[in-house]
């Protein structure tokens, strides 16, 4: 096993890329940490699998390198560099049993058939296959095969890193939580380096340790669940985690003010006089509504859904969004929207800005 | 009210489609089963004779040769067709114009008509002309598909292998186009060898256009007529007198209607009996797969 560090990394499906925009994956340097569980998040087309790929080889980057440990890769095939990749649609051979298919890649391996015996009962055991074992692939419910795919990869024990793209798409939402349990449980056991592509915020959230938040080829930001919820480090990270997403509104900033509008809110720390497109973005959650102070509001719809209150509101005509406890009744004379200090970011650009310019990519 | 009233004279607007099946196929038939219990002369004269032609027919040593001749040659035919299909299938571009070119190309036997074929292949083959039958002479090898049987075989053959390999290959072409390029990825992360790629993935996979690569060679191959016909006549001898061929010598050159007639039910049981066997195959295999 080995850290897997991408130097300069992009790739371009043309085969004379000019500008950025033909870039499918935009340069990139980065280190994936030996042991650790990443999830590579993105909505579709935004260079996740590309990314996967290149990782496995399966794809040659155009430009950078790639390299486990400190061992150049970048032109290794897919089978030299000992991974395992598990694919969106689970890929079983049909016509062999459910053990064959485990046993396979040890057996094209040329491994000893008694450790290939004891191997897959081990691996089976783990990921809950033992009872099928003697039966038919073929006829398998699609969770099932995709634990297969996954067995096989798991199956070798000289595994640098298993890469996983986008596995639970064909799966019943009730079983999706219990594979990724397994998944969970697999990592620590054999402490593999893993790599989830996902286009599912809760799926990233729940699987990473550290979610890889990627757009238009770009990685934007790198961080834990927590940061990436509380510090974006850009506008479409605020947007793209969270449900509903950031609310952005268009301000000026002066050292710990913020105005829209000739109204001002609170900020927690000193901004000086940022430059450029200014944007204040606030969680649907850190906002409440109130009698007095904070910005005007409009609301305009509330959804109950049991345990939350959604309220779709606008605040100077752009739209926003409240997230309030199921408790607290909203009455007519709420007119105001008072947002946490502590909670507000800032945004020039679309690119986050902190005076301290910690959790900064 | 609500009471239906029944109107018989729907039966008018089926009228025409029966009449068109009754003259086209019915009709035809039954005469055929009419003709196989009589015997004929000349003057349309009939006499009843009732299962004589079958008892006949099942104890000659013609019939059961022509089978013979029959089965085999459809054997050799899908033994050396599928695999050489697949072969081809498997070694034609992926993409590109180099694709569309190769379509093309395979597409081209297909599409001459059967007599066309044979006229071909008569004069392509023939020893003292023909661009092949006279190279494989002045090569030294005796070669004549008209007085030689083994000739004729050979040529009988690799006249059908490529007036219809293109049919396996274009299926099975189809079949692989159809494997999701995940498949590949995965086997090659397992470090599968070329051989277990095909044995573990594509076999599979097309197992269900082979099925009907093999049901429709199979059947074709069995009522092969023209090809043989214009190239050979049956000959040498009887060599290439296969069923088809040996049935329209008995109805049309001896005029023997009654054997012919029962010759031909028995030919198209065999045929109906073959094709119910595939059928029940194909279905089952469907079967299988959507038990996924």
């Amino acid at each position: 096993m080995a850290s897997i560090t991408l130097e300069n990394l992009a790739h371009s499906y043309r085969s004379d890329p000019k500008g950025e925009a033909d870039f499918a994956l935009r340069e990139l340097n980065h280190t994936w940490e030996d042991g650790h569980a990443y999830a590579l998040l993105g909505p579709s087309g935004c260079g996740k699998t590309t990314l996967l790929n290149i990782i496995s080889g399966l794809l040659q980057p155009t430009r950078g390198r790639v390299l486990f440990g400190d061992q150049d890769v970048t032109q290794a095939s897919t089978a030299q560099r000992n991974i395992a990749q598990v694919f969106q649609f689970p890929v079983v051979y049909d016509t062999m049993t459910v053990g064959q298919n485990l046993a396979f890649p040890l057996r094209n391996r040329g491994m000893d058939a008694r450790y290939i015996e004891e191997r897959v009962q081990r691996i089976a055991q783990m990921i809950g296959l033992e009872g099928h074992l003697g039966q038919k692939a073929r006829g398998l419910t699609a969770d099932l095969k995709q634990k297969i795919s996954l067995g096989r990869g798991v199956v070798r024990d000289d595994v640098n890193a298993i890469l996983f793209d986008e596995p639970l798409t064909v799966i019943d939402p009730n079983l999706k939580w219990e594979l990724r349990t397994q998944l969970k449980s697999l990592h620590r056991e054999f402490g593999h380096t893993m790599i989830y592509v996902t286009h599912d915020q809760t799926e990233a959230l729940t699987f990473a340790e550290k979610v890889v938040v990627m757009h238009e080829g770009q990685v934007l930001q790198i961080g834990t669940p927590q940061e990436l919820f509380e510090k974006p480090a850009h506008v479409f990270v605020g947007y793209f985690i969270g449900s509903p997403g950031m609310n952005f509104l268009p301000v000026s900033v002066q050292g710990r003010r913020a105005i829209a509008h000739g109204q001002t809110s609170a900020l927690a720390q000193d901004y000086g006089h940022p430059q450029g497109d200014i944007m204040l973005g606030i969680r649907p959650e850190f906002t409440r509504l109130t009698k007095g102070e904070g910005l005007p509001v409009m609301i305009k719809r509330v959804q109950d859904v049991g345990r939350y209150k959604f309220v779709n509101a606008t605040v100077f005509e752009r739209e926003i969004n409240i997230v309030l406890d199921a408790h607290i009744e909203i009455e007519a004379d709420m007119t105001k929207v008072s947002l946490d200090p502590d909670k507000i970011s800032i945004f020039s650009n679309d690119w986050r800005i902190d005076p301290a310019s910690e959790g900064k990519l | 009210m609500t009471q239906k009233t029944t109107n018989q004279r729907a039966w008018f607007l089926v009228l025409p489609v029966l009449a068109l099946v009754a003259f086209s196929s019915i009709i035809p038939m039954i005469t055929v089963v009419n003709y196989s219990f009589q015997d004929s002369f000349g003057g349309n004269e009939f006499f009843w004779v009732g299962l004589e032609w079958y008892r006949e027919l099942l104890q000659s040593e013609r019939l059961w040769d022509a089978l013979g001749r029959q089965l085999l040659f459809s054997s050799i035919i899908l033994l050396i067709e599928i695999p050489l299909g697949i072969l081809i299938a498997l070694s034609m571009p992926k993409k590109g114009w180099m694709a569309s070119l190769c379509l093309v190309l395979m597409a081209l036997p297909l599409l001459i008509p059967y007599n066309v074929v044979g006229t071909i292949w008569q004069v392509f083959a023939r020893a003292d002309i023909g661009l092949l039958g006279r190279a494989i002479s002045d090569l030294g090898l005796s070669y004549n598909y008209a007085q030689n049987a083994f000739d004729a075989w050979v040529t009988v053959i690799v006249m059908d292998v490529w007036h219809w390999t293109s049919l396996v290959a274009l299926l099975s072409y189809a079949g692989l186009r159809s494997i999701p390029n995940a498949y590949y990825q995965a086997a090659e992360i397992d470090q599968a060898s070329r051989w277990a790629v095909f044995r573990y993935i594509e076999l599979p996979k097309m197992r269900g256009v082979l099925i009907i690569a093999v049901l429709l060679r199979f059947m074709d191959s069995f009522m092969i007529y023209t090809e043989p016909f214009v190239l050979t006549g049956g000959g040498p001898g009887n060599a290439t007198t296969f069923l088809s061929i040996d049935l329209v010598k008995m109805a049309l050159g001896q005029f023997d209607l009654g054997p012919a007639a029962a010759f031909s039910l028995m030919y198209f049981l065999v045929i109906l009996l073959i094709s119910y066997v595939f059928y029940t195959v194909m279905i089952s295999a469907d079967n299988d797969g959507a038990a996924r």
